[in-house]
């Protein structure tokens, strides 16, 4: 055990606050579901691939640096603490970048990943369907193959970003006689094929921050398909590997959250506050530790050899709900005032971020694998305890 | 950066736990509460066999020369099978103080070489009562106690003090209440120094009980997974049932993420023992609510049976609940990591988990390393 970074990891951590320091926007950026906050983040995708940051993970000949994923818990950390935009294709570069490293051809990664890592083109996942929630194996749209091609029909539901988005990664039953996890496959569907309805569902903040999306007769080359055709369940469940286990919340996230929440606190300290936020500040703080611990740990472990183990599961239970406490308690500090909305005239940066953060927390528990079904895995998977 | 521990770190761990398992079961843990002593010789001397009272001690003093982060998955382990011995008191925290006091002497007191060299022998033992606990867990079976007067250290022998025995909810304790005089021959460290082996060993014993709150957890989680694939109701094992998944489900989550922070407090007091506070406190925190709820879930998850003496749980559960609160409570920690939050120069954010040696500047001066 070594708790110290190597010089080449300082010189990496001063190379990354100098690039970031030089290139991040002046202002914010619009919020990425408006058609102007998209395009203004799709920008910033194109910057950081110039820089060779789009995803420093990623080996050189896909744009990225190599890092190993202790360098990337630097980039990470540095990213958060200067405030850079979030990452618009998050969907594609932490989701479906890894899944194409590790079961695509190598012509559909020359296609696929370069592009994604530039920037030019933006991805939504879809897998949910209207009968198909926490029980994806249930899934019903389909891709019936003819010749060279896949024919699909059918509806996905909840798609993230894909109101502004190019492409959509599909998990489809191609297999029409079978059931649940069997005759899946997992497919790629380029938004702007004819057949292709996308339409926009607003969020909790009124934005449409996901959409439904209608496949009628759309074709698309089995060039796109990964995978065995059929074998798309296995995939799927190492794309949720990644989601749930390491990438898709990065500890830094949370630890800046908690750091301007003990700076709303120590403003607020001399006010009349609800007796629980003293615990709680401390709690988010300590959580927000914790996290990044347990990634270091675990990102340490992966360079060693070793594997990500069934206690992955417990990560998204863990950031889901810390990033709640965060928002819950920093409305608490902001008590009344909590409620204005970035138009109001009264509202700041600050009012508008934390309302902002407290809307998308409410969703942490349910995207991702619901936490019910995070502890269901869990007790049977972790723990062994009996199925039925 | 790397955050693992070494194959011979885990060879040490599995063989201890091996040892324990086999060694330390239920049944022996109730024959001990119907001793005076307390203590199963048989199964210290073993442990001291391994050499877990050699381990921190110097190698020229006869020991093997290892730190905190060598000893920190053994005293996990020890928590995992709820040792009734203060194995992890006199290893991990009284033995290091006198281990820093020599160090701080450079030798010129004779006598803490010389002991040292009994302890890592296994001949003599010793523990401390710092100020923030009231009673001295297995006083008695001590040869000699590290005791406070103020800020001064004294080493004192075990015929020199008057004990006044306390029982424990937990009858594998064995509390004393020390009382004793100075005397200026007894006292080993004074000043600044002796407040720094103050501070640094409130850390340790925090930390200790941690990484034990943290097997202890493990534990008890593990017996209620087997009760809870054992017991049927409605014709079916009581495990499959959603609500009681969810119990356990929780309890892995909170040790889970207890884990690293106490392996980074592990290190942390390897390194710097008196800067460790902050990481300690969220060690101790947060493996402290790990146990609390292990043994609330686990209770809850056995029915009647874990409200009854015959069940083994409450050897895990009460071991919990005393821990939780010797070494400081979950309040006195929580208050160490407030009131540095609120510190001006408190360094946050994501760039200082490690403090802040990384970017070329000083030691940070509260987490260390
Ligand atoms: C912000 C957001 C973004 C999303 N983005 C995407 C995306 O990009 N692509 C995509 O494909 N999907 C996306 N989803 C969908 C997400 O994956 C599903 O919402 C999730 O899997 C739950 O399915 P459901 O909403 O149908 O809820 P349901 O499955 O109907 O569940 C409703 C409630 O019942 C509980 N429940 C259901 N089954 C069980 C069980 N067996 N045991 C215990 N409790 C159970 C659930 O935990 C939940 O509390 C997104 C969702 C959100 C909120």
């Amino acid at each position: 055990m070594d708790l110290i970074y190597t010089a080449a990891q300082t010189q990496f951590r001063a190379e990354v606050r100098d690039w970031l320091k030089a290139h991040i926007p002046a202002a914010p950026l619009p919020s990425f579901d408006t058609d102007v906050g998209f395009a203004a983040h799709r920008e910033w995708e194109k910057t950081l691939a110039q820089g060779d940051f789009g995803m420093v993970t990623w080996p050189k000949e896909f744009g990225g640096r190599g890092c190993d994923l202790i360098d990337w818990l630097i980039f990470e950390e540095e990213y958060y603490r200067a405030g850079a935009p979030l990452r618009v294709n998050q969907n594609g570069i932490f989701l479906l970048g890894p899944t194409l490293m590790e079961y695509g051809t190598p012509a559909q990664k020359k296609r696929f990943i370069s592009a994604m890592a530039s920037g030019s083109e933006m991805w939504a996942q879809g897998w949910s369907e209207p009968g198909a929630g926490s029980d994806m194996a249930a899934i019903r749209c389909r891709a019936d193959r003819d010749g060279d091609e896949f024919v699909i029909n059918g509806q996905k539901i909840w798609s993230t970003r894909a109101v502004f988005a190019d492409w959509v990664f599909c998990l489809l039953r191609t297999d029409p006689e079978s059931s649940r996890h069997h005759g899946l496959s997992f497919i790629l569907v380029p938004l702007d094929a004819p057949g292709v309805t996308v339409r926009p569902i607003p969020q909790l903040n009124g934005l449409p921050g996901f959409a439904e999306i209608f496949f009628d007769d759309v074709r698309v080359s089995d060039f796109n398909l990964i995978g065995e055709e059929g074998g798309g369940w296995a995939i799927a469940m190492a794309t949720a590997g990644f989601e749930r286990g390491l990438m898709l919340r990065s500890p830094a996230r949370f630890q800046q959250a908690s750091k301007r929440l003990v700076e709303l606190y120590r403003q607020r300290q001399n006010d009349i506050l609800d007796l629980s936020i003293e615990d709680s500040v401390v709690r988010c703080y300590m959580d927000a530790e914790a996290y990044a611990l347990s990634t270091y740990q675990t990102a340490s472990r992966l360079i060693n050899n070793g594997a990500i183990g069934p206690e992955s599961s417990c990560n998204k239970i863990f950031w889901s709900e810390l990033d709640l406490s965060i928002h819950e308690t920093a409305m608490s500090l902001l008590g009344a005032k909590a409620e204005i909305e970035p138009s109001s005239p009264d509202a700041d940066q600050q009012l508008s971020n934390w309302l902002d953060g407290f809307l998308f927390a409410q969703s942490g528990p349910i995207y991702a694998g619901t936490n019910e079904i995070q502890r269901n895995i869990i007790a049977e998977r972790m723990l062994g305890m009996p199925r039925r | 950066m790397n955050f693992t521990f070494n194959d011979d770190q885990l060879l040490f761990r599995d063989s201890v736990r091996d040892l324990l398992s086999n060694e330390v079961t239920a049944e022996r843990i109730r024959q001990r509460w119907d001793s005076d002593s307390g203590v199963d010789s048989a199964a210290l001397q073993s442990l001291v066999d391994l050499g877990l009272t050699a381990a921190l001690v110097p190698e020229e003093q006869g020991g093997l020369g290892l730190n905190t982060v060598d000893f920190i998955l053994i005293a996990e382990e020890c928590g995992r099978a709820a040792l009734p011995e203060p194995i992890v008191d006199s290893c991990l925290v009284a033995t290091p103080m006198l281990v820093d006091a020599d160090r701080a002497l450079e030798g010129s007191d004779s006598r803490l070489g010389e002991l040292l060299q009994a302890i890592a022998s296994g001949d003599q033992t010793v523990l401390c009562g710092p100020s923030i606990n009231p009673y001295i867990n297995f006083a008695h079976s001590a040869d000699y106690l590290l005791l406070p007067h103020g800020n001064e250290v004294h080493l004192v022998a075990i015929d020199a003090v008057q004990l006044e025995l306390q029982t424990s909810v937990d009858l594998s304790r064995r509390l004393s209440k020390v009382s004793w005089q100075p005397r200026s021959e007894t006292c080993i460290a004074r000043g600044e120094m002796g407040a720094d082996l103050w501070r640094s060993t409130l850390n340790r014993g925090a930390l200790a009980n941690a990484a034990q709150l943290l097997g202890l957890s493990e534990a008890m989680v593990a017996r209620s997974v087997q009760f809870a694939t054992d017991r049927e109701q409605f014709g079916r094992p009581i495990g499959v049932n959603q609500a009681v998944k969810h119990l356990l489900a929780d309890c892995a989550v909170k040790a889970e993420f207890a884990k690293p922070a106490i392996y980074r407090a592990a290190y942390t007091v390897a390194v710097a023992p008196t800067r460790a506070d902050w990481s300690v406190s969220h060690a101790k925190a947060s493996a402290g609510d790990a146990a609390r709820a292990a043994s609330r879930n686990c209770t809850q998850v056995h029915g009647a049976m874990g409200y009854t003496w015959e069940c083994d749980l409450h050897i895990w559960m009460k071991r919990a609940w005393t821990l939780d609160r010797e070494w400081g409570d979950a309040g006195f920690h929580k208050n160490r990591i407030h009131e540095w939050l609120l510190q001006p120069n408190a360094l946050l954010g994501p760039q200082y988990t490690f403090g802040r040696r990384h970017l070329g500047d000083a030691v940070n001066p509260t987490i260390a390393v």
